[in-house]
């Protein structure tokens, strides 16, 4: 929790999702996931931490674990 | 454009405030219908601009990209391209955004521009914005995207006034539409879209705070794991309290006022069977359904403030994992709500789970969730068969019957979400859930208003349909054939409804019902709160009161403690209601599906009541 970084990549093929990769690619930048954003872990869930709540670039996005694997964050503070 | 009045379309993110402004925009001038052959609601309203100029507007789904995913955002995506023609091509876009959550908004306009007709942003909630210190230079916003920009507060009067005047402008000069170069985009296309939408944002806009912070405030508590898992179960639990208790004074004085009515028509100088027409069919029927509409009022009220304040979709992040174990999507959790007022607007609603196995059983199970229709009949037999006393000091039992009967259609919702899930759609693998929590908004008492409005009309206008017309065959059913001269028996012996109840006496009776309860389970299925209606018509037809109180002493009377809970067991489950049944034929599509939910519903009914009614005998209470 509160964990904070920039997001270097879209790494779909590590979701284990239903989607096919490129929808889902699709669906993360349509709510706002591309490289360069910034985001902060903000809430999980009560079982497993599962789903989490996600601050990036001033929206707050709910997604399970499941999705977020596909996003590679670095973990350098942002300033 | 158009020869008739220009249309303007409402195109936005979810949550951007676009039915606010709507709402604004048109007040009561709006009108709610259906897309010929799906069933999204189409919200076309009309205004008259300070210029004198008739418009029409039309809501549209939101979305965050013409690249439809569900049956709401193809609307859309068809709506602004054109292709759904007649009264819904816009003459001009107007693209909604949340002015402190602009991002998304402006990749959506970067693609609105490539359809080709003209478009106008509207910075919407502006005075939110400023007051979390978010500078928005408009001017350069509109030089940079190369379209007019306008800011608005739809929640206050005169906020539009800016939009309108703009919207003057725009249709005063409207070009025709352009060759559309709109086409679905590609990962790489959306990436620089949103890369675009950023710089604009870097441009036009300062920011003071990084997030809301009552928003922020209110989720470490309300998303807290525990506590807000808590909270959720707190806030139901007022809900079920509040439409048992709040209604009541308003439903005494509506059933007054039927009484009296009927006692009018009662000493009224007209032949008797005329008489016995209006009062016990028609006034008694209407009224005893009607009486209701408080409750279905304080339900819808709970559920649009929830919505509006942006609850309903951190109660779907806290119940995902809750629901995903039972196999269902966390988006399921609004329409499974949405259920417990009706299942019908529920089962529309699933138009927002976009997958199609996890929408089937959604819709599937949600007729399982206790609608308000049931709410008459739980409240008659509980009324006549359970103390008015308090458990703990605190708990009235009937509340915490009706607690129970709400849990058991929970229970048994997600345990056949979960059969269907985890034993024959074993190998599919669900939808994601993602979904944009937006910040905490308070419900604006006009919007309010409206939406409770619309419900309210929706359901007097079944009252007035479907269930008077069924209560008129009942009271024919229940009084013809007329009793012979001299007859012993009371007159519905005789009837028609008699004869049907008891010849399928031999299938209920191991349920404990008599024929009087099969009778009115008939015309039930048209709709389930008609029962106590016909109920009444049973036992009161002869000179009595739809009231459903003075019913309820009646079948205090004449039924045992385990027929009553047989009978509450049995709506538990039971397919009472064919109107349910037709829209999930609709929304399916398939005559297949409604006939799956119809028999496993009545196999479930049959189960329940009978294992009830036999327990409950074998108990002593038979």
């Amino acid at each position: 929790m509160g964990f904070r970084g920039r997001i270097r990549a879209l790494a779909v093929e590590r979701a284990g999702t239903g989607l096919p990769g490129p929808e889902l690619e699709r669906r993360l930048i349509e709510l706002g996931f591309v490289e360069g954003a910034e985001v902060e872990l903000l809430h999980q869930g009560l079982f497993g931490g599962d789903p989490i709540a996600v601050h990036v670039a001033h929206a707050t996005i709910a997604l399970r674990r499941r999705e977020a694997m596909a996003i590679l964050v670095s973990d350098e503070a942002p300033v | 454009m158009s020869a008739a009045a220009p249309t303007i379309a409402l195109v936005g993110n979810p949550n951007c405030g676009k039915t606010a402004l709507f709402n604004a925009l048109t007040g009561s001038r709006q009108k709610v219908a259906n897309y010929p052959g799906v069933t999204v609601e189409k919200k076309v309203g009309h205004l008259t601009t300070p210029a004198g100029r008739s418009l029409q507007i039309v809501d549209l789904p939101g979305t965050y990209s013409l690249r439809a995913r569900s049956p709401d955002e193809e609307i859309t995506r068809d709506a602004v391209l054109g292709r759904l023609g007649g009264d819904v091509t816009p003459d001009l876009i107007v693209c909604v955004a949340d002015a402190s959550n602009l991002r998304l908004a402006l990749r959506l306009a970067l693609e609105l521009k490539r359809v080709g007709r003209p478009v106008m942003l509207s910075l919407n909630m502006m005075d939110i914005a400023r007051k979390r210190g978010i500078e928005i230079d408009a001017a350069r916003l509109a030089r940079e995207l190369g379209v007019p920009v306008v800011s608005s507060v739809a929640v206050r009067r005169g906020g539009t006034d800016e939009l309108l005047r703009e919207i003057d402008n725009a249709v005063a000069s409207l070009a025709a539409a352009g060759v559309s170069s709109w086409k679905a985009p590609d990962a790489g296309e959306l990436r620089g879209g949103q890369r675009e939408a950023d710089r604009l944002l870097y441009a036009a806009v300062r920011r003071g705070g990084e997030r809301d912070v009552t928003t922020a405030r209110a989720d470490a508590v309300l998303l807290h794991p525990v506590a807000g898992i808590v909270i959720l179960l707190a806030i139901l639990f007022v809900m079920f309290q509040a439409v048992f208790a709040w209604a009541r004074p308003a439903m005494d004085a509506i059933a007054a006022g039927f009484t009296w009515l009927g006692a009018l028509v009662g000493s009224a100088p007209l032949p008797d069977l005329l008489k016995s027409f209006l009062k016990d069919g028609l006034i008694a029927g209407v009224g005893s359904v009607i009486v209701f509409l408080p409750q279905i009022v304080i339900l819808f009220f709970f559920i649009l403030v929830l919505e509006d304040l942006g609850y309903m979709a951190r109660a779907a992040f806290l119940m995902d994992r809750i629901m995903g174990g039972a196999g269902l999507h966390g988006r399921a959790f609004i329409p499974l709500l949405s259920s417990f007022a009706c299942a019908i607007p529920g089962i529309m609603s699933t138009r927002v789970i976009d997958d199609r196995r996890d929408r089937l059983t959604t819709i599937l199970v949600a007729p399982l969730m206790t609608c308000s229709a049931r709410i008459p009949v739980y409240t008659l037999i509980i009324g006549a068969f359970i103390p008015d006393r308090d458990v703990w000091g605190f708990v009235g039992l009937q509340g915490l019957v009706m607690f129970g009967l709400y849990a058991a259609g929970i229970a048994g919702a997600l345990g056949v979400s979960f059969v269907l899930k985890r034993l024959i759609w074993r190998h599919s693998v669900g939808e994601p859930f993602m979904l944009e929590l937006p910040d905490y908004k308070i419900p604006q008492a006009k919007s309010l208003a409206i939406g409770l409005w619309t419900r309210a009309t929706i359901f007097l206008k079944r009252a007035g349909t479907t269930i008077l017309s069924m209560m008129v065959l009942i009271w024919v059913l229940a009084s013809f054939p007329q009793p012979p001269e001299g007859a012993t028996e009371p007159a519905i012996s005789y009837s028609l409804a008699a004869m049907i109840g008891s010849a399928i006496q031999p299938i209920t009776e191991p349920l404990g019902f008599n024929w009087q309860i099969n009778v009115a389970l008939i015309p039930g299925m048209a709709a389930r709160e008609v029962a106590v209606g016909a109920l009444g018509t049973i036992y009161a037809i002869d000179g009595g009161e739809g009231a459903a109180e003075k019913i309820g002493q009646i079948v205090a009377g004449q039924w045992s403690l385990g027929t009553a809970l047989a009978l509450l067991a049995w709506y538990v489950f039971a397919p009472q209601c064919a109107s349910t049944l037709a829209v999930i034929r609709r929304e399916t599509g398939s005559w297949k599906w409604m006939w799956v939910t119809f028999f496993y519903m009545l196999a479930l009914a049959y189960v329940a009541a009978l294992a009830t009614y036999q327990i409950a005998r074998a108990l002593g209470a038979g």
